[in-house]
């Protein structure tokens, strides 16, 4: 889980092009949108493609993201729980 | 047209090159775009990391926008129109977003990249950043249009649907890439003609 977390903490860093942020920076339970991370709607957007392209989640209910994508432990949480690869 | 109107500020970004008024405002010789782009951003002092997520014609864009309208107070009350055009359009980013989707065994689509499929999208990182509520138009020609530039500006100012206007010559395509953009308003001491367009343009 612990690597996992780490994972995506680089992985969203790199994919929504966060320059300014470290990964050190991003603590598990930060709010990654709002005032937290400051990530918008097109970055949420992203997030469920990578879902999708890393891990074989296919979110079908863009709600189910409000609560998925509320920090790095709710996504790393759902991500091995629902993981197809 | 009715006045006489007159350019007032003016910037280019060609081959890792700023100027700002003629004079040098950042180098970095031999310097690919994106890494060219974040230096010059840093440079400048600018605080915000939108820029970052930004495909390369709105960085660009941006960059000598931000120059011209930075002494701007932000409060959205100022009545400055963006008046832009190029020769691309959109087609570097175009030609990438095609390149996520061509291969149907490995779908992904990325909605970051496809919003700035279109060019006009430069315009509003612009009027974003600066709080602008105001006209903006984006054309597409085969080459720079001095007269199009002058005609349309003097339009926009003769019909008072601004107070100053913003244009720009922004075109990027595989890391090839020139901005010009410069500022009309109805004081100043180089007239906005076509033919003082094109020199700041060459020069």
């Amino acid at each position: 889980m612990e690597a996992l977390k780490q994972e995506l903490k680089e992985k969203i860093i790199n994919i929504l092009n966060l320059e300014d942020v470290q990964i050190e920076d991003v603590n598990d339970n930060d709010a990654l949108f709002g005032d937290g991370l400051g990530l918008d709607s097109i970055d949420a957007l992203e997030l469920i493609v990578m879902m999708d392209k890393d891990y074989g989640i296919k979110l079908a209910d863009p709600k189910e993201g409000k609560a998925i994508f509320q920090s790095i432990e709710t996504m790393a949480k759902y991500i091995s729980e629902n993981r197809t690869k | 047209m009715a006045d006489k109107y007159y350019i007032t500020q003016h910037c280019s970004i060609e081959g890792s090159r700023i100027s700002f008024n003629g004079a040098e405002f950042f180098i970095a010789p031999d310097t690919a775009f994106a890494d060219f782009a974040k230096q010059a951003y840093r440079h400048a002092g600018i605080d915000y990391p939108k820029f970052f997520k930004m495909d390369n014609l709105s960085k660009l864009s941006f960059l000598a926008a931000d120059l011209l309208l930075k002494d701007t107070v932000p409060d959205g009350g100022n009545n400055t129109a963006l008046l832009f055009a190029n020769a691309a359009s959109s087609l570097d980013t175009d030609v990438k977003y095609n390149d996520s989707i061509i291969d149907k065994e490995n779908y992904f689509p990325s909605p970051a990249v496809f919003v700035y499929t279109l060019p006009n999208i430069c315009m509003g990182e612009i009027s974003i950043k600066h709080k602008l509520y105001t006209e903006n138009s984006f054309f597409v020609f085969e080459a720079f249009n001095p007269e199009f530039f002058a005609n349309y500006a003097a339009i926009l100012l003769d019909t008072n649907k601004a107070e100053t206007v913003l244009c720009g010559w922004v075109e990027f395509f595989k890391d090839e890439y020139k901005a010009f953009v410069y500022e009309v308003a109805k004081e100043g001491s180089l007239e906005h003609t076509a033919k003082n367009i094109q020199t700041l343009y060459l020069s």
